[in-house]
């Protein structure tokens, strides 16, 4: 009972917290994208910072996944 | 849970008088070894005139490549020399750190400890970042040495950022602030384990469902992971550092 409950308790905590960082990536990377097409002598410069935002945004995602594991795990 | 072995922290595999020694410090101890060596044999085989041996010149590739980025951003000379050896220190350090446990072998070879009456698999290697403690001993080093350069760069108007008491709403700032210093160490920490322990995760869950075949482009994701996190925590250090020695005045609109 407690172990099925914590199953569907990490989950949730993963499927959710991935729901926000996943849309966040998929915007930097799109836009990144677009502003290579635009100015692609950009591209190394575009590309770093790109990398940088994502890092940010994956945070998040990480932080659900500490968070699901502590679940599991704790 | 048969054969999955999966392990949120480190196992304590030896002791050394009253400290005991995790698998994880173990494996960093090793990585820290190998960079020296490295550095030392990069050292004594430098030359000054003539071609560069292949070797030499992958190195100052690396090196040089690592140097030009730490330019771009902060784009000083002086500031590049002062950053430049913590900066690429933490790149290479977390770099093979996280390549180090991808190391067949490594977490795969152990012994079984009996404790509290299950016998337990205890691995004698662990990727030292997959291991909270050291994710967030260098986070601690990256904010700790952000205070050090601003004081030095601005002297005690650093202090301003926290304590500013010309009106209510720049003493609320400063507390936020300072709660921010406190954010950035849990969030350097937890991203970097965060994403170094789900690799390990990962691979164990491939491996335990298709042995063959199936993990082989984890192996390749994970590698890549490897150095974009590395990538992130120099650059996030190097950004905090550069944002630290420039002045706060600009800031007020």
């Amino acid at each position: 009972m407690d172990e099925g409950l914590k199953a569907i308790a990490v989950g949730l905590a993963m499927g959710l917290g991935a729901i926000g960082p996943g849309i966040g990536i998929g915007m930097i990377a799109g836009h990144a994208m677009e502003a290579i097409g635009r100015n692609p002598e950009a591209t190394s410069k575009i590309q770093t910072n790109m990398i940088l935002g994502m890092a940010f945004a994956e945070a998040v995602a990480i932080y659900a996944l500490v968070v699901a594991l502590i679940i599991k795990f704790v | 849970m048969s054969a999955l072995h999966i392990s949120i922290s480190a196992e304590t595999i030896a002791h050394v008088g009253p400290l005991a020694v995790s698998n994880s410090i173990f494996t960093s101890l090793v990585v820290s070894v190998l960079l020296v060596i490295l550095a030392l044999t990069v050292h004594a085989k430098l030359k000054a005139k003539g071609k560069p041996s292949r070797f030499q010149a992958m190195m100052e590739m690396i090196i040089e490549s690592l140097y030009n980025l730490t330019l771009d951003i902060t784009g000083s000379r002086q500031k590049t020399a002062l950053f430049f050896p913590l900066i690429a220190t933490f790149f290479l350090f977390i770099l093979f750190n996280n390549w180090f446990g991808l190391l067949p072998g490594v977490g795969a070879i152990g012994f079984r400890e009996i404790k509290e009456g299950v016998s337990e698999f205890v691995p004698y290697m662990r990727a030292g970042t997959a291991d909270l403690n050291t994710t967030i001993a260098l986070a601690l080093v990256s904010v700790v040495v952000t205070q050090y350069f601003g004081l030095s760069a601005l002297g005690l108007s650093y202090l301003k950022k926290y304590f500013n008491f010309s009106n209510p709403m720049n003493a609320f700032v400063g507390i936020l602030e300072f709660i921010l210093e406190l954010a950035k160490v849990m969030s350097f920490g937890f991203r970097l384990f965060g994403n170094v322990f789900a690799g390990e995760v990962l691979l164990a869950v491939m491996t335990f469902l298709v042995p063959v075949i199936i993990p082989m482009p984890f192996y390749g994701l994970e590698l890549f992971v490897g150095v974009i996190q590395a990538l992130v925590f120099a650059m996030l250090s190097l950004v905090f550092f550069n944002l630290a020695t420039v002045g706060h005045g600009g800031e007020e609109h």
